[in-house]
């Protein structure tokens, strides 16, 4: 059948009269969203979604609001880079296998691909994965993994043949984060606490059946993480909050205001609306069947707004900018730039132009991708990624 | 409402850009440029017909009864005018679209709005939808919607105007001044708005002196009334004249479209030289210096198109001649604030980028310069705007 808004809003209503929240386990009434086809209305039928247009999501979730929800912020790399690259190129056994739970937030992922010697030149990265029989051995070490501590599951890179060029002698895994061999080691960051970690990976053993695409394909199936993950990044309308965070500091405390000051707060402000106005045209395009190159630069915006304000937020505040809420070493599941206070959020928030890609890779991409400037000549096409220099 | 182009807005934007392809190359608006420099007008009278008239873009905002096109129902409006400023600003075209159609028209629509003396602004609306008649209004292009100038000229007892206007655009182009006036002819208090015929009888009692202004391709002139014979428009008790503040305001938002255009011509140009221009055995826009700058700069575009499209949305769907609304009335402040400062940007990268050549009179990225930095300070500059979004968006100055 074909999807409109009053269908699916139907649909999710027909829900809710027959699962009622209330009386319901938390994980029993996100199982059966899934089940209903509202979790992800895009997905196909089975898979937690209706197989209808991506834009009808923000249906399901209004007439859900107030339900038990699936703690986004805990789940991000699972929801925003292993759904979609899962749905792309899982077998069928694969998606049953991984897309619900990760969706109830049941089993939370990380994403094992940056190395020590591998950033945003990820196609260099030196894990291996050697075959043996039905089963892959990989060895490697791993490096700024999010939420590797309180992952169950792994999307993972590894080089499956070093004797070709460095793009096309990759292989895209899942990794059981609970086989043996997989250590891992919280990295203290910049903010006092351990987000990120280090993994180290020694004769992991896998099941070809965690291979996700061909062997030798991972690089395109990477691709296609790497995309979602720029949109999750910089496309998700709750970020806007921030704005509203340092407003609200403005409002409250009157003695802190100063001329210089409020100018580039209203420039800032103005950044916020015409980034909320370009997200909005760019959904429209979606809508419309024509998707603009708008996306590419979306969470570039969102980056140096984000920096901006963070910044211009910890001097308002004077005196109380001098001080931080908790050096603690911790290890949280989630990054929480709204509960935490204006020091945390400024240090943070320098993260927003490194991980996910860089503002230069994105620059890089935008002005080669979109513009059609030609690249900048480059040495390690053609030579097997073995006799790279390194 | 939406922020995408409609097909009609599409069909209006090709013919547009075709007829400017045609008889407003760069080369011949530089040929032009220098003879002005010079001495004379830089208006292309034959271009401004075939636009006003042919493609009929001088009734954009003009009702259907009065002649124009613009109608609640499907028909023309704001979303179209700013259409047509995009391709006049990617072409730095000398016309009077903005001073004519925009800002003298939406006087007239304000003052025929308030009813009182309707009829002489719809006769005026009427010859100016036609393309027959252009008209210019008599306030300074520098002036802001957030501080609109109280009327420097005066009605006299006589029916007559006097005083002068300075910094005023497609003064010499039109056969119609619309001034704002102060009234002399009774004790009380008021304002008012006059048209006055320039036409060549008028004499010595209406002069246009042109400025040498930054803008080439759209001069300011100084505009002087000696007891000029004019026709009132609208009359109020009060000092403060909608139809002023009305035009600043609607004509600050739709600038925001001929910035988007002037922006985007900019970037294109740029972008193609650099694919051509080779320096160091590579082209120059293989350097990561340059092609950074290029994404970045697209940014601020991409950007400026979702503004000037959500500013010109909002005044469509204002009713001519009404109130705007606080949702529009921010619209056009976000829109300023942005895209103003993109032109500029926009056209210092362009000459920077082309190097040597673009300091060049030869090349035209100058023009656009010249135009993106006018307009930067026309109808309010960025400040003014980011001011103004202060109440609005609760951000309260100091005290
Ligand atoms: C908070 C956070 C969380 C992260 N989470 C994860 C995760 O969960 N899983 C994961 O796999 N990775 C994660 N990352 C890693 C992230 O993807 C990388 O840090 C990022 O891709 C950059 O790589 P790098 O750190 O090696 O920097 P490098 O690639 O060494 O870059 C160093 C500097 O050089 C610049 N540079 C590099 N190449 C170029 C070029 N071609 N042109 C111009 N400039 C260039 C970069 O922009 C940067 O400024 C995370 C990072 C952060 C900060």
């Amino acid at each position: 059948m074909t999807w409109d808004e009053a269908s699916v809003a139907e649909r999710a209503r027909a829900f809710l009269a027959e699962h009622d929240p209330a009386v319901m386990d938390r994980l029993e009434f996100l199982r059966a969203r899934f089940d209903a086809g509202l979790a992800w209305v895009h997905f196909p039928e089975g898979l937690g979604g209706l197989g209808a247009p991506r834009g009808l999501q923000a249906v399901a979730d209004r007439e859900l609001k107030g339900t038990p929800d699936n703690q986004p912020g805990r789940i991000g790399i699972g929801l925003g880079m292993a759904a979609p690259t899962i749905l792309a190129f899982g077998t069928e056994e694969q998606k049953r296998r991984f897309l619900r739970p990760l969706w109830t937030g049941e089993e939370v992922w990380c994403q094992l691909f940056s190395e020590p010697g591998a950033g945003s030149d990820l196609a260099t990265l030196a894990t291996r994965a050697v075959r043996e029989g039905d089963e892959w051995v990989v060895d490697g070490q791993k490096v700024w993994t999010s939420s590797a501590h309180t992952a169950r599951w792994a999307i993972l890179v590894a080089r499956t043949d070093p004797d070709v060029p460095k793009h096309r002698g990759l292989t895209y895994f899942v990794c059981d984060m609970h086989a043996p061999g997989v250590e891992v080691r919280p990295l203290r960051q910049i903010t006092g606490e351990a987000e990120f970690n280090e993994v180290f990976l020694t004769g992991v053993r896998l099941p070809d059946s965690l291979r996700l695409g061909e062997v030798g394909d991972g690089w395109r199936v990477a691709q296609t993480t790497l995309m979602n993950e720029r949109v999750a990044i910089g496309g998700t309308p709750s970020r806007r909050t921030m704005m509203g965070v340092v407003a609200e500091t403005w409002r409250s405390r009157p003695e802190l205001r100063t001329h210089d000051l409020h100018q580039r707060l209203l420039k800032l402000w103005v950044d916020s609306e015409v980034m909320r106005l370009t997200a909005v045209r760019l959904r429209e395009q979606l809508a419309a069947g024509h998707p603009g190159p708008e996306g590419s630069g979306m969470k570039l915006a969102f980056a140096r707004l984000h920096q901006e304000l963070s910044g211009l937020e910890v001097e308002l505040l004077r005196e109380d900018g001098l001080a931080y809420d908790d050096w603690t070493f911790r290890r949280p599941g989630t990054v929480d730039f709204i509960g935490r206070e204006a020091g945390y959020r400024y240090l943070r928030a320098k993260g927003n132009s490194i991980e996910g890609g860089t503002s230069e890779i994105l620059r890089n991409i935008i002005a080669e991708r979109v513009l059609g400037l030609p690249a900048e000549p480059r040495a390690d096409k053609d030579v097997a990624w073995k006799d790279l220099p390194r | 409402m939406t922020l995408l182009y409609t097909e009609v807005e599409e069909e209006l934007r090709a013919a547009v850009r075709a007829l400017l392809a045609d008889k407003c190359s760069p080369s011949a608006l530089l040929d032009r440029a220098s003879r002005t420099a010079e001495s004379g007008t830089p208006y292309d009278a034959e271009l401004w017909k075939a636009l006003a008239r042919d493609i009929g873009v001088a009734g954009l905002l003009i009702p259907e009864e009065l002649g124009g096109t613009a109608s609640r129902e499907g028909g023309a409006s704001a979303r179209e005018a700013a259409v047509v400023l995009e391709e006049l600003g990617r072409a730095v075209a000398p016309v009077p679209f903005l001073s004519s159609a925009v800002l003298a028209t939406q006087a007239l629509l304000t003052a025929a709005g308030q009813k009182a003396r309707g009829d002489v602004a719809a006769e005026l609306l009427g010859r100016l939808a036609a393309g027959e008649t252009t008209a210019a209004l008599a306030v300074s292009f520098a002036a802001s919607p957030y501080a609109p100038p109280s009327p420097v000229a005066t009605l006299g007892e006589d029916g007559t105007v006097t005083g002068t206007v300075t910094g005023v655009i497609g003064a010499e182009a039109a056969d119609v001044l619309l001034v704002p006036v102060r009234l002399a002819r009774s004790a009380k208090q008021g304002t008012g708005l006059c048209a006055v015929e320039a036409s060549p009888a008028a004499g010595e009692a209406v002069r246009v002196t042109p400025v040498t202004s930054l803008d080439l391709t759209r001069p300011i002139a100084t505009v002087s009334f000696d007891s000029a014979a004019a026709r009132v428009v609208a009359t109020t008790d009060g000092m403060e004249a909608p139809w002023v503040w009305e035009a600043l305001v609607r004509g600050a938002g739709l600038l925001a479209s001929e910035q988007l255009g002037v922006a985007e011509w900019c970037l294109t140009t740029t972008v193609a030289y650099v694919k051509e221009r080779r320096q160091f055995a590579r082209p120059v826009g293989s350097f990561q210096a340059v092609k950074h700058r290029l994404a970045d700069l697209w940014l601020e575009v991409v950007g400026a198109r979702a503004a000037a499209r959500n500013a010109a949305a909002r005044l469509a769907e204002a009713p001519a001649g009404g109130p705007l609304g606080d949702d529009a009335a921010v619209a056009v402040a976000v829109a300023q604030a942005h895209c103003a400062a993109v032109a500029v940007h926009a056209a210092e990268e362009c000459v920077q980028l082309h190097g040597g050549i673009g300091m060049t009179w030869e090349h035209p990225a100058h023009l656009y310069l010249k135009r993106a930095k006018a307009d930067q300070i026309a109808l309010g500059t960025p400040g003014d705007h980011r001011d103004a979004l202060a109440g609005p968006a609760d951000l309260p100055a100091p005290v």
